[in-house]
């Protein structure tokens, strides 16, 4: 299969690793090509004064982020996020410790921007920008998924992923780029989704899904594309158009709005919830790809923009849309960039709104009738993704993103177990593929940084008779889809969070209801029972 | 020599006053043009100052993290703070408040070094902390070490004039400078050169957390991104 080992499963719960030095230093992605650089606005290639151009863009981000230059000030090495990251606890190489991970930029930023670097280098490890360090940034900043689990353990709130989306966006000035990230938001700023896939494509996809829930319920189920004047717009990430189980959310998705009777569309313009532009730090990029969102939006004319299970993309949705689009409320009255659009929008709901908000908010109002027996067969848990856990909400009040999707699962599942505490809600792990990591050039790392969820997973499998590991996020669905198998899980035990609700859902007039009616007649409304004739 | 330290203190002074307002205002300056608040985080101006407060008083995260160096550093902070306010005396008329708060003075003192000494020890035997420290975190803690067994000594050991210190300091506060005069004792002379060094170096190090922790993001920010546009003015620009 691979030329690595599977991390073995440590004894449970597991105690700090002993440092294996330089132990992943041979990991870094591939490098982006001229073309996937230059679409970006980025050089096709390492600049001649690449030195000074880097020190350069660091002042830049400086000057731009406080939150980078109080983190890079402030901590004092205490230790407290030191084995936290579960890729260090995958790989034991400390310098994915999320300190010593900082300290590859907070070197640098010493050495050229404080008084002690300058003058006293060696006393607080500053180092000049030399290639040696642009290596191990390209390979160590590409070791981290931006989780910001080590964030919640800080005494500062200092988050590694702000320095390793720093360090990204001053590698690709200087022309180091990732090849995965860059090539991705290239076809997403082209084609309107990272997978390229152009509108008539999806379109044709999106008529088989339809046909496919039709078979199942034999009710006109449809997944509409680019219908003006739609109440909601769908922006989902392009994964649930082809990957599994991806897909099978999408079907969930389709199935609670045709129930509730919205009327609803995707679009071929924004046919992309995800936005890699966040991973690399490009706020110029990410604004860019979230105007795509905003055009549909008004050129569709909707009144809600509505956002599928996907983790980063909610993070992106959910605390930056209304900052890079105006898709929100609340916008100053002199704002007319964001008035245009927050005058279309219903005030009265939240904008943007995750799927999972909707589907609860039907379940809080008895507006779904689930058969949970479906679901007998599955001891379920949910693995909280880190963007929506630690950078998002559901709901109105804090910590709704974990109540939300479990009372959606409960709802149409019978035996739902939670894993360890230390490892979910605001402590949950990554998957191990997040951060723009996704990559068959980086299976390495992915498999190792899954060890702390596997664990956790085995845990409750070997204990508690879990065989259902539901996801919410198509970055966590990708990944698990590749590395359960590695630590000897069955890849059909992960599901989307919405597949379990789209197996459970009765419809209404479906062939489901009519086989739960015939079981029990006695309930079934004289209209029903007579269409049955 | 006792001018020598005046002058000391008043260098040692302005620099902190003027290091520590330098990096405020270039905090308070930068834009931080996205929500970023490390959630669940309080939806509310309110809740952000109790969340604020329980991090800056409890240190909430860090107990979270791990429960020795919480225990350590608490123990440092509280019995720090616990001399600084024990110290007012030296500035000030002594009113019931400081009276009563002398002893406590005391323990804090020494709580204070005993948590360093965890800290330090930690630093060096856990191999993870290990890795990350630089010879500067040793010399910090060498630093406040030093400065808190000079004192503890004063107390304990070596006795000195503190009325003499108090006069000293009255007349370096009205800028008196012809009736500054300490005492010659070693052990207070080391005492203070630390402390000139401490503030000195303060804006220049890793002790900027203490400004720090109020201005970061992650844990300063209000929760409402979908309900008030957040919009920093270099931002604003690429909205036309």
């Amino acid at each position: 299969m691979a030329d690595f080992q599977t991390p073995e499963f440590r004894e449970y719960p597991a105690v700090p690793n002993v440092l294996v030095p330089d132990a992943t230093a041979h990991l870094s992605p591939f490098v982006a090509k001229p073309n996937h650089q230059e679409q970006l606005g980025f050089p096709g290639e390492l600049v001649d004064n690449w030195e000074e151009k880097a020190v350069d863009k660091m002042g830049d981000l400086l000057s731009k982020y406080r939150g980078l230059r109080v983190y890079l000030d402030s901590c004092v090495k205490c230790g407290s996020c030191t084995d936290k990251c579960h890729y260090f606890q995958g790989t034991s190489d400390p310098k994915n410790m999320p300190v010593a991970r900082q300290d590859l930029l907070r070197s640098v930023y010493r050495r050229y921007f404080t008084f002690a670097g300058k003058y006293f280098p060696k006393l607080v490890g500053a180092r000049d920008m030399t290639r040696e360090v642009l290596d191990e940034w390209y390979s160590y900043f590409h070791q981290c998924s931006q989780c910001r689990r080590c964030s919640v353990f800080c005494p500062y709130g200092i988050d590694t992923a702000e320095i390793s989306m720093a360090a990204r966006e001053i590698m690709d000035h200087v022309g180091l780029g990732q090849k995965y990230c860059n090539e991705i938001l290239g076809k997403l700023q082209t084609v309107g989704n990272n997978l390229g896939l152009p509108g008539p494509a999806l379109a044709a996809t999106l008529e088989e899904y339809g046909e496919e829930i039709e078979d199942d319920t034999g009710l006109p189920v449809k997944l509409p594309l680019d219908i003006k004047g739609a109440d909601i717009l769908l922006i989902t990430p392009s994964a649930d158009f082809f990957a599994e189980p991806h897909i099978d959310g999408l079907m969930g998705y389709a199935k609670v709005f045709h129930e509730a009777g919205v009327s609803w569309t995707l679009s071929s313009h924004a046919s992309e919830a995800a936005n890699f532009s966040m991973f690399i730090g490009s706020y110029s990029n990410m604004k860019k790809v979230a105007e795509r969102i905003r055009d549909a939006a008004l050129e569709l004319g909707v009144k809600r923009v509505m956002v599928g299970e996907c983790g980063h993309a909610w993070r992106v949705a959910y605390s930056f849309w209304n900052t890079l689009t105006g898709i929100g409320a609340g916008a100053d009255p002199n704002d007319e960039y964001a008035q245009k659009l927050q005058k279309q929008l219903d005030p009265s709901v939240p904008q943007p709104m995750h799927i999972c908000e909707f589907t609860h908010d039907l379940i809080q109002k008895g507006k779904l009738r689930f058969d949970k027996s479906v679901n007998d067969e599955r001891v379920v848990t949910f693995h909280d993704s880190c963007n929506v856990a630690r950078a998002s909400r559901m709901g109105d009040m804090p910590g709704g993103q974990f109540i939300i999707p479990r009372e959606v699962i409960k709802a149409c599942c019978n035996n739902f177990v939670d894993m360890d505490p230390e490892t979910i809600q605001e402590k949950t792990y990554c998957c191990g593929g997040g951060g723009g990591l996704l990559t068959d050039d980086l299976m390495e790392i992915r498999v190792k940084g899954a060890l702390p969820r596997m664990e956790a997973l085995k845990d409750v499998a070997d204990n508690r008779g879990v065989n259902t590991l539901a996801a919410i996020c198509a970055i966590c669905k990708a990944q698990f889809a590749k590395v359960l198998p590695y630590y000897d899980f069955p890849m059909h035990m992960l599901v989307s969070t919405h597949q379990l609700v789209g197996e459970a859902l009765v419809m209404t007039g479906s062939e489901q209801e009519k086989e739960l009616l015939g079981e029990d007649a006695d309930e079934a409304p004289e209209a029903k029972a007579a269409e049955q004739d | 020599m006792s001018v020598l330290y005046a002058l000391l203190f008043y260098v040692a002074t302005v620099l902190l006053i003027a290091g520590v307002g330098f990096k405020i205002r270039q905090y308070w300056t930068t834009p931080a043009p996205l929500k970023i608040p490390t959630t669940p985080a309080p939806t509310t101006r309110g809740g952000v100052v109790f969340r604020m407060a329980r991090e800056v008083l409890l240190f909430e995260s860090l107990f979270k993290g791990n429960k020795w160096i919480w225990l350590f550093g608490y123990m440092f902070h509280i019995g720090l703070a616990l001399v600084l306010v024990r110290h007012a005396r030296y500035f000030m008329d002594v009113g019931p408040v400081l009276t009563f708060i002398q002893p406590f003075g005391i323990y804090g003192g020494m709580a204070m070094v005993a948590g360093l000494l965890g800290l330090w020890g930690r630093r060096i035997v856990v191999e993870r902390i290990r890795y990350i420290t630089n010879p500067s975190d040793h010399l910090i803690l060498a630093l406040l070490v030093g400065i808190g067994a000079s004192g503890l000594m004063m107390k304990f050991v070596e006795h000195t004039d503190i009325v003499a210190v108090k006069i000293f300091f009255q007349n370096w506060m009205t800028l008196n400078f012809g009736a500054l005069a300490l005492p010659s004792d070693p052990v207070l002379m080391l005492h203070l050169l630390l402390v000139a060094v401490l503030m000195i170096i303060f804006p220049l190090s890793k002790l900027l957390h203490a400004p720090g922790v109020f201005f970061s993001p992650s844990r300063n920010q209000v929760d409402n991104p979908r309900e008030k546009r957040h919009l920093a003015a270099w931002a604003a620009e690429l909205d036309k």
